[in-house]
């Protein structure tokens, strides 16, 4: 009988400490998947964000590190160069890498660092208790916009990958969204085309996936995911940025 | 050569393969040195694109196994403190440059002992402690970096090497000799987790109890480093009725002070710390049984006499002279206030 | 303790950093103690520049001059700056083409064009060395032979003339000021 299925090598087979129909699960698996598809499990360094992530080492069977809140990019960008045979890559929120880490997130993209970054972009600070990101929309109420947030008070949503596209040092950005079998099929691609580039020696790739936190958006597992495809989408469209 | 230099040629020959930092004055010569001769031993020199960023790649290339450092002047070191914490926190190994500067704020650039506390109270948040060495010439900056790199990876802690503006742009003649270097075994490293369980290196412990017993075992670590770490030089404590204490760039003047004065008869012994932490408190025990006269000299307001203190057991008189904000207590200000306590 | 404290100041772009560098290894070369200390500022070009270099037979205690044995002073800023840290029997070294130098000084004060006496051999630059070679002849600090060694390493990496018109400055120096030599 024909296997098909089986549960990855790279992912722990352990309940995680995500919210019900919280993203990170669907993204941790997606990239745990591409990992052992391209057979690179015992090469893979992992950079952990602060943010919900930040225990992703407690799911993923390869070594990992925590970086200090926004610094993922830095520390990837030493330890991909000290050991530029491994597969080095960051797992970072909107929080980390389009707030408090653009930074570090557009100098190591402008130097064209061969690392993979996977964003995922929930559109709120999910383990500090639901405050405005860069990327919430506008009108979205969270703990530290009441109201909604309004453009004169707190700007804009903010498109760090359409930004980063316009790097040279950029080789490949795609925005995908975690809300179908259909939607997940392309993240999957994305990602492994993410890490390829990487062994390939490709250059800087990231792959933005949107991602439901109905704890903070105050919804069901399913109207978050409504709401990422009627709402979401408008502000930040899925496809190849780059 | 000038101390910026020779700490860098010090650092690559100790080993470093992987340098981090951003410009600041008066430490530029350093990255520079860096830049253009780190490529030569394969390594890798990189110019970040913030301080904080340097330091981040430093915890990454130590978690990578490499022997990594960065250098900055005060203002800089103030914005490296949050991954200091995290390398202390982690356990892993680090070397880190102060050429202090004159604060607070954006100060000036002259040199300074300011960052005194900073250096040796922690700086960053939690209870760590980093390993600090003081160079008091061109030939010390140098040799220290071997102690430096060895101590960081002997005790997986980030070492921090405590100089100032002065000893960065002074030259001195360097007769570079080959130290000898001492490789560790780094299973805990990031290396891909081929043939073994995979490593995981980090400073967050949220279950119950997890974080207190990390802090006690770095307790023990430091215990260790302060029965085992303490050094100094002293000079003509036999006869001296008033001892005066001084480091790195400072020390310099004093001896020569000092000097003038016994020249002239009068009984005056020096301490100099070269460890700060752990403060050499070693070097003063065999004092306390005597009733001796104690000056802390320095480019602050009064840091280090704050650990003279404690190593007195605060039961000796201890004056001080010091001048900061560019300020430099001169020869001639220092043999006045040493006869004012003959 | 045969200790010799030296002050070097002008504007920058006058080359005082290099001479007080090849002052400093000179020294070096002769087996003498020696520390070189630049201020350092933010000032690159058309600043103020100067150094300190100690030179003693000693382990040296402080890099940093409060008082000079001798003092070369480049330009007139630069004299009125520091001739007040010269030891009351120091030797004052004075550009006299850029500066005046102080009526009354009884001993100890040798005054030369240096950048007259450079522009003559060609390269108003070179008034660093003509300095340097009078500094070296009226103290005996370092040996000129030294100083021309090191000149011509550094020009066979360099620029060959320039070399050649630096070594010309540096015996125009030392002649201009040893004893006898016309002083203006």
């Amino acid at each position: 009988m024909e296997k098909i299925y089986a549960h990855p090598q790279s992912l722990y087979n352990v309940s995680s400490h995500y919210c019900a129909g919280c993203g990170h699960g669907i993204a941790h698996r997606l990239v745990a998947e591409a990992v052992d598809e391209l057979g690179i499990r015992e090469k893979v360094i992992a950079i952990a964000p602060v943010g919900c992530a930040v225990l992703a080492y407690d799911y993923w069977n390869f070594d990992c590190t925590e970086a200090a809140h926004g610094r993922a990019l830095a520390v990837a960008t030493a330890i991909k160069r000290v050991r530029p045979d491994n597969v080095v890559f960051t797992y970072q929120g909107d929080g980390d890498l389009a707030a408090i880490g653009t930074n570090e997130t557009i100098h190591t993209a402008n130097r064209g660092e061969n690392l993979t970054v996977i964003f995922i972009n929930n559109a709120v600070y999910g383990m500090t208790g639901g405050q405005m990101a860069p990327t919430s929309l506008i009108g979205q109420k969270t703990a530290t916009t009441l109201k909604g947030r309004d453009p004169a008070l707190q700007g804009y949503p903010l498109k760090i990958s359409e930004l980063l596209a316009q790097l040279p040092g950029v080789k490949y950005v795609e925005r995908v969204a975690l809300i179908s079998p259909a939607e997940i099929n392309k993240a999957r691609q994305a990602v492994l085309l993410a890490l390829r580039n990487q062994i390939e020696g490709v250059g800087f790739s990231l792959v933005e996936m949107l991602s439901p936190c109905p704890t903070y958006w105050g919804m069901s597992a399913q109207a978050a995911m409504g709401w990422i495809k009627e709402t979401m989408i408008k502000e930040f469209p899925l496809g190849r940025i780059k | 050569m000038s101390g910026n230099d020779a700490i860098a040629e010090g650092a690559i020959r100790a080993g470093c393969r992987f340098y981090a930092g951003y410009p600041i004055t008066p430490q530029n010569e350093l990255t520079a040195y860096m830049a253009e001769h780190m490529p030569e031993s394969g390594g890798v020199a990189i110019q970040a694109e913030s301080e904080l960023a340097a330091i981040n790649m430093v915890f990454g290339a130590a978690a990578a196994g490499a022997r990594a450092m960065t250098s900055s002047s005060s203002p800089g070191i103030s914005l490296k403190q949050e991954g200091i914490s995290y390398l202390a926190g982690a356990e892993l190994p680090g070397v880190i440059v102060n050429m202090m500067r004159g604060g607070p704020g954006l100060g000036n650039i002259a040199p300074s002992q300011s960052d005194y506390f900073q250096a040796t109270r922690g700086g960053g948040h939690g209870d760590y402690r980093c390993l600090v060495l003081a160079p008091a010439s061109v030939e010390e900056a140098f040799g220290q970096m071997f102690e430096a790199f060895d101590r960081a990876d002997r005790y997986r802690n980030p070492v921090i090497i405590l100089g100032d503006g002065m000893l960065g742009q002074m030259m001195e003649p360097l007769s570079v000799s080959p130290g000898r270097i001492k490789s560790y075994a780094k299973p805990w490293a990031l290396t891909g987790c081929k043939g073994r369980a995979p490593n995981i290196i980090r400073s967050l412990y949220l279950k119950d109890g997890a974080l207190e017993d990390v802090n006690l075992r770095l307790q023990k670590k430091y215990a260790l480093m302060r029965r085992t770490e303490q050094r100094w030089e002293s000079a003509c404590l036999d006869d001296a009725r008033v001892v005066v204490v001084a480091y790195g760039g400072m020390f310099r003047i004093v001896k020569g002070a000092v000097r003038k004065l016994r020249e002239a008869g009068k009984k005056i012994g020096l301490i100099r710390p070269i460890s700060l932490w752990p403060f050499p408190d070693r070097a003063f025990e065999p004092l306390l049984k005597k009733r001796l006269s104690y000056l802390a000299v320095e480019m602050s307001y009064g840091q280090m006499i704050e650990d003279v203190r404690l190593a007195l057991c605060t039961r000796q008189p201890i004056e001080f002279l010091g001048r900061a904000g560019g300020g430099i207590p001169t020869e001639e200000a220092i043999i006045k206030k040493i006869k004012t306590m003959l | 303790m045969n200790e010799t404290r030296i002050i070097i100041a002008g504007y920058g772009g006058q080359g005082i950093l290099l001479l007080g560098k090849i002052l400093a290894q000179a020294a070096m070369q002769e087996g003498k103690r020696v520390t070189f200390l630049p201020a350092y500022g933010a000032e690159v070009r058309g600043g103020t520049a100067n150094c300190m270099v100690v030179v003693s037979d000693e382990e040296i205690g402080s890099p940093f001059v409060e008082q000079a044995d001798v003092l070369v002073a480049m330009n007139e800023p630069s004299l009125r700056r520091f001739e007040g840290r010269l030891k009351p029997r120091g030797v004052m070294i004075v550009n006299s083409s850029l500066a005046q130098p102080p009526a009354g000084r009884a001993t100890g004060a040798v005054s030369v064009p240096f950048t007259d006496i450079a522009l003559k051999l060609g390269n108003a630059r070179s008034a660093n060395m003509v300095a340097l070679g009078c500094c070296a002849a009226s103290t005996q600090v370092v040996a000129l032979k030294t100083i021309s060694r090191i000149l011509q390493d550094f020009a066979g990496k360099t620029n060959k003339q320039l070399g050649e018109i630096n070594q010309q400055a540096l015996l125009a120096g030392s002649k201009a000021c040893t004893p006898g030599a016309s002083q203006r």
